[in-house]
């Protein structure tokens, strides 16, 4: 390889780039819109969930215990319902997400051996919002235990130092305010990325092929790894700058926490970045025509992403065979690195893993996009 | 010959259906100005890019500079220029940008290409538009541009491909004597062209017919070969002049041409006064009438004619 031909084809491509304003602000313009429009299009923010209650008992107590939920911001207010054939209906026509079923010997029970169940059904369809639901519903269960147990120590007038608190309140770590915008914008970041970035060295082959240019190109003694550094380098500072747009539209736009150092964001970025170009160069060397590879790429790059990199549908509840296939999705690695930058503030060693995968994913990427491009016209 | 830079035998590669060249082989030798001429789709623009190495035959050899273009097909680009037939180069870099690029890709030591870039663009009347980018140059300029590119390196081997269609007729003087000047330095050079006047240039010919070589000669061997002569009939109704005598005895063929029709002849003397009877006799208005030496054209479209009846 010899840097006087990548540095020659890179300065090409810069000037290229810089004389084609339309599309460099297309570039720059692109991602800014697409944080916006995915951002709040795609908020998972579960408030007001519609809730549904079948109060068998109608105690106090129990009556009590739906006050609870209702006055929780994540509910709705409660809808009462009759018989069981109502509880399925609604749960079908969507008016309910989650059905609270509070037993006839709820008092009972709760006075008896001071514990007592109730039941939540929630709607699975959206897997995302039944467990965040769910996990509500704990919540509010819990608070209302905690209320019940101070009641009874002060009942019994014993002081509550004597009595061991006893936690049960699940914490969710991390996000504290359960805010699924933090969850969800980091995964954004690393979807807008994958189809900018693949979008940018999509067309980079193709349209040396439209304009007639490739055929005196491969008549020359540049190289295809040279051709790929030359031309990988500017879209790379392109991409690079395409991030820093993403990232600082996460931290001061949607005010996502950030408790990572830039280093590892940067470190990290770059990787992903390098295999969503070589990405695009692939799909470019493959396909002659600009219009196509561009669909390709956005195909090839958005549906693995929203689909399978578990930005918007846990890894962990997919079938086996579905988790798979998401080691094979680059920015699955990347949206665990970003969501622990982001919120754990973890560092490399932290992150070794994916980090060590997406590295082994850019490496394979380069070598099949240096042998894939041929220099020959048939 | 001995000294051949470029030698090619038995080259061939079919598209499909098409056999787009089939078993082509003739030799190029150092200061030799090689031409491939034949009708549209006639197999020169294959040809050459698998003389450029940048399509793969599916037979024969190819040699160039001593050097197996099918067993290493990158070790003879860097002594190959190519000049593909559609515009190569960049139209949103500018003149020098262009050239400085391949100059780059070829590895041109700086100073050697400064000043080669000078002398060529200099020699091509281009100094004026150094910094115009390519897409704003007229046709012409953009293939003196093209040329420039090809040359900053010193290529052993120049292959152009209709280099100077759409040129005007200064600036293909100018390109020929730049051509000439390569010939000086002992480069072999391989040109395709549609310009029948520009095939007499060249030191040798190849006619090209449906993928395979007809002829192969210097222009005056070619005309040798020519049987019987060729009349040229001034009128000002050629399309009638050419029904009449098509078919007449002794008529191998009819060239229509700017002032009438040239007709090729087994006989001048013999045929003379019975194609002036027939015109006569079908009323076709003739101003004039005469022996003539043929032109290249003239010879290819007689070779061609015979080509065809002998195959
Ligand atoms: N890439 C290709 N795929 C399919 N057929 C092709 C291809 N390139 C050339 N051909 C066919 O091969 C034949 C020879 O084409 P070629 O371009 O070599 O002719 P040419 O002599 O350069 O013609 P022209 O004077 O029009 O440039 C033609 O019939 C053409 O249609
Ligand atoms: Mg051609």
């Amino acid at each position: 390889m010899r840097l006087r031909r990548v540095r020659a084809v890179a300065v090409k491509e810069v000037l290229q780039i810089v004389r084609d304003p339309r599309s460099l602000m297309i570039a720059l313009l692109i991602p800014l819109m697409q944080m916006f429009v995915f951002g709040y299009g795609v908020s998972l923010d579960v408030k007001h969930i519609p809730l549904c209650v079948q109060d068998r008992e109608a105690s106090q107590a129990s009556r009590e215990l739906v006050r609870h939920f209702g006055a929780s911001r994540y509910f709705s207010a409660p809808r009462p319902l009759a018989g069981q054939g109502e509880i399925v209906r609604r749960l079908d026509d969507g008016t309910c997400r989650i059905v609270l079923v509070v037993p006839a010997d709820f008092s009972r029970r709760l006075n008896d051996t001071g514990a007592a169940a109730v039941q939540a059904l929630v709607d699975g369809t959206d897997s995302n919002t039944a467990n965040i639901a769910a996990n509500y519903a704990r919540a509010v269960l819990s608070a209302y235990s905690a209320g019940l147990r101070l009641d009874t120590v002060q009942r019994r007038g014993e002081s509550l130092q004597t009595l061991s608190p006893v936690d049960v309140e699940s914490r969710v770590w991390f996000n504290e305010d359960l805010e699924s915008r933090n969850f969800i914008v980091p995964g954004i970041v690393a979807l807008v990325m994958a189809i900018v970035g693949a979008q940018l060295t999509a067309l980079t082959i193709a349209r040396e092929w439209e304009r007639g240019t490739m055929e005196q190109l491969v008549s020359t003694p540049v190289e295809p790894m040279e051709l790929l550094v030359g031309k990988l380098l500017p879209y790379f500072g392109l991409g690079l700058m395409d991030a820093a747009i993403c990232l600082a539209l996460a931290v001061f736009w949607f005010g996502v926490p950030f408790r990572g150092t830039l280093f590892t964001l940067f470190f990290t970025t770059s990787l992903f970045l390098l295999v969503v170009l070589c990405i695009g160069y692939l799909v470019s060397v493959s396909i002659r025509s600009q219009v196509a590879a561009s669909q390709v790429a956005l195909l090839l790059t958005m549906m693995p992403t929203v689909l399978l990199s578990g930005f918007a549908f846990p890894i962990d509840q997919m079938p086996a065979l579905v988790r798979g296939v998401t080691f094979l999705v680059s920015a699955r690695y990347y949206v665990h690195i970003l969501k622990a930058v982001f919120l754990k503030g973890s560092g490399l060693t932290a992150l070794a893993l994916p980090i060590l995968c997406l590295a082994v994913y850019a490496l394979v990427l380069v070598v099949l996009a240096a042998r894939a491009f041929r220099k020959t016209l048939d | 010959m001995t000294d051949a830079v470029v030698e090619v035998e038995g080259l061939s590669k079919r598209f499909g259906a098409i056999l787009a060249v089939d078993g082509l082989g003739f030799s190029v030798g150092a200061g030799e100005i090689f031409g491939l001429v034949g009708p549209d789709g006639a197999g020169k623009t294959t040809t050459m890019r698998m003389l450029a190495s940048v399509m793969r035959p599916d037979e024969g050899h190819v040699v160039v500079d001593g050097i197996d273009v099918l067993a290493h097909p990158e070790q003879t680009k860097r002594h190959v220029s190519y000049m593909p037939q559609r515009f190569g180069l960049y139209d949103d870099l500018t003149v020098d940008e262009n050239i400085r690029f391949y100059a780059d890709l070829f590895e041109v030591p700086a100073e050697l290409w400064r000043q080669r870039a000078e002398t060529l663009l200099a020699a091509s009347d281009m100094t004026r538009f150094r910094t115009r980018l390519a897409g704003q140059l007229s046709g012409g300029m953009k293939q003196k541009l093209g040329l420039s590119c090809a040359l900053v390196h010193t290529p052993r081997v120049l292959l152009l491909d209709e280099p100077t269609t759409g040129v005007d007729p200064l600036s293909r003087r100018e390109f020929w004597q730049i051509l000439y000047g390569l010939r000086a330095e002992g480069v072999a050079m391989v040109i395709s062209t549609a310009y029948l006047d520009e095939a007499e240039r060249c030191d040798r010919l190849a006619l090209l017919h449906r993928g395979r070589l007809m002829y192969c000669d210097t222009p005056a061997g070619l005309k040798a070969r020519m049987p019987g002569a060729m009349l040229e009939i001034a009128s000002p109704e050629p399309r009638r002049l050419r029904d009449a005598v098509q078919g007449l005895p002794g008529v191998e063929g009819v060239l229509l041409v700017g002032i009438g029709a040239h007709v090729h002849v087994d006989d001048a003397a013999a045929r003379l006064p019975q194609i002036a009877q027939a015109l006569a006799a079908a009323g076709v208005e003739t101003t004039r009438m005469e022996t003539v030496a043929p032109t290249i054209e003239d010879l290819f479209v007689a070779l061609l004619e015979r080509g065809e009846k002998a195959s």
